[in-house]
């Protein structure tokens, strides 16, 4: 398992050396978008207007943090369960995006996906929201405010601690539970 | 009868989300690092290791543990003998949802069904009403995540398959979810009852401490052998694999009909925050 400082945007040349179980430290910006921003997201798409931010070489992470209080560019941001934004992850792994952050599981064509235009998908601890957080140094709602913990905000992170959770190559970091010994 | 003062209400309901969305409970604390100190694996050891300084950042910062402070789950004990002055039970406990979680910072995560529009405070509150003998109120809340409630159910058993049925349906349930509801969970289980009888049980037992043993034999080996068979899943801290999937299974068995076997999973992250009060 290697370790890598990645910027943003990331490249093809980036996400190919990548494997499941790498550790990644992540600097530059990154998008938060969840459930509703998705929709709203894919609303813009089939109407063929602009988006908020540029998806070529993006890193969506499925977030939706808490206030900010006093003095914090943000509050606790964790990722948030990743197999909901499923059904539109690989039209934007198509049009451009390269990677997603969250927590848990992806299907089949989310994978497929990844493999076809080279992305990757990046766990976050899921609960350690504070400590996140901590490398989350400016955050700035861009659209859909509206929506409040779902708006999509550009975030500026140093150093931002993930793991590969599925690399464009096939690979998976996750076990299959062992469910022969358990019964 | 006692009187309760409404704003007293207000205050406690508020400090108790404050402070469970702050504070992780020590219980919960002392099994994370138990947890850490018996996993051989790397990463296992870092999530957990991650788990623990996320705590004690949140204490620190007083920023909530994690960004999804819940829906506001209240189990409420009225006593008979107390009412509340100034006002109804009900609407107090959701202004208190309302301060505690816009004095504190807390993600208000509360939203219409279809439409999604946030309600914009948290609230409606979830309560849980119940009557018992005496002159105090006693109210539990629970900040309960929407990634771990997503991975409950509720099932309808045979009577025929019993507890062997309820074991093999709680361990593939757990394994489904993998690494989806922020695992090592915590597991509520509630059988027996009526169809929506057992959730509520289920969730209810998820407010016992974990170190604390089932006062029922019968449940409590029952428990320990539903433990066993799911850490055996291997599926570990955040599903990166390991010895702890679950920090904790709590059975809650209460009779049912004749014709039914009704079983509840309801799955807790390992934040598992909660806190009570009595006034």
């Amino acid at each position: 398992m290697a370790e890598y400082k990645l910027n943003t945007p990331l490249t093809d040349a980036d996400i190919e050396q990548l494997k499941a179980g790498d550790v990644v430290f992540l600097s530059g910006t990154i998008y938060s978008a969840r459930d509703a921003a998705h929709k709203k997201l894919f609303e813009l798409l089939d109407a063929g207007k602009k988006l908020p931010f540029d998806l070529e070489g993006s890193s969506i992470y499925y977030v939706g943090p808490s206030p900010a209080p006093p003095g914090r560019p943000i509050g606790s941001a964790g990722p948030t369960t990743s197999y909901r934004m499923d059904t539109y992850a690989p039209r934007l792994h198509s049009l451009g995006m390269k990677a997603s952050i969250g927590k848990g599981k992806r299907n089949d064509e989310v994978k497929a996906a990844m493999k076809e235009h080279k992305g990757v998908y990046f766990g976050a601890t899921g609960g350690a929201g504070a400590l996140l957080s901590n490398s989350i140094v400016e955050s700035t709602v861009i659209a859909f405010d509206e929506l409040g913990p779902e708006a999509i905000r550009a975030m500026k992170v140093k150093d931002f601690p993930l793991l590969v959770i599925n690399d464009c190559h096939g690979g998976e970091l996750y076990v299959k539970p062992r469910l022969d010994t358990a019964e | 009868m006692r009187d309760i003062r409404y704003s007293d209400v207000v205050e406690a309901v508020a400090a108790l989300c404050m402070k469970a969305n702050t504070e992780l409970p020590d219980d919960v604390r002392n099994k994370l690092t138990q947890a850490m100190a018996e996993e051989d694996s790397p990463s296992a050891k870092e999530v957990l290791r991650q788990l623990l300084e996320n705590a004690d950042l949140s204490m620190e910062t007083k920023l909530p543990l994690c960004q999804d402070c819940g829906l506001a789950v209240y189990y409420v004990e009225v006593g008979d003998d107390c009412r509340v002055a100034g006002g109804n039970l009900r609407d107090a406990i959701n202004e208190g949802t309302r301060k505690g979680y816009g004095d504190g910072y807390l993600r208000k995560s509360a939203c219409d069904p279809l439409t999604r529009a946030n309600t914009g405070d948290g609230t409606p509150a979830i309560i849980h009403f119940d009557l018992v003998p005496g002159d105090k109120l006693k109210i539990a809340y629970m900040a309960k995540g929407g990634g771990a409630e997503n991975m409950s159910r509720v099932t309808m058993l045979a009577p025929a398959q019993g507890w062997e049925g309820i074991k093999k349906f709680v361990v593939n349930r757990v394994a489904e979810a993998g690494p989806n509801p922020c695992p090592p969970t915590v597991i509520g289980v509630g059988i027996g009852g009526t169809f929506e009888h057992a959730a509520k049980i289920a969730k209810r037992g998820l407010l016992r401490k974990l170190d604390d043993t089932h006062p029922d034999p019968r449940v409590a080996a029952m428990e320990k052998e539903l433990e066993d068979a799911l850490n055996a899943l291997g599926i570990g801290p955040m599903g990166l694999g390991g010895k702890t999937t679950v920090l904790g299974v709590k059975i809650t068995l209460e009779p049912c009909h004749l014709a039914s076997l009704p079983l509840a999973v309801n799955v807790q992250c390992h934040s598992q925050r909660h806190e009570e009060v009595e006034l």
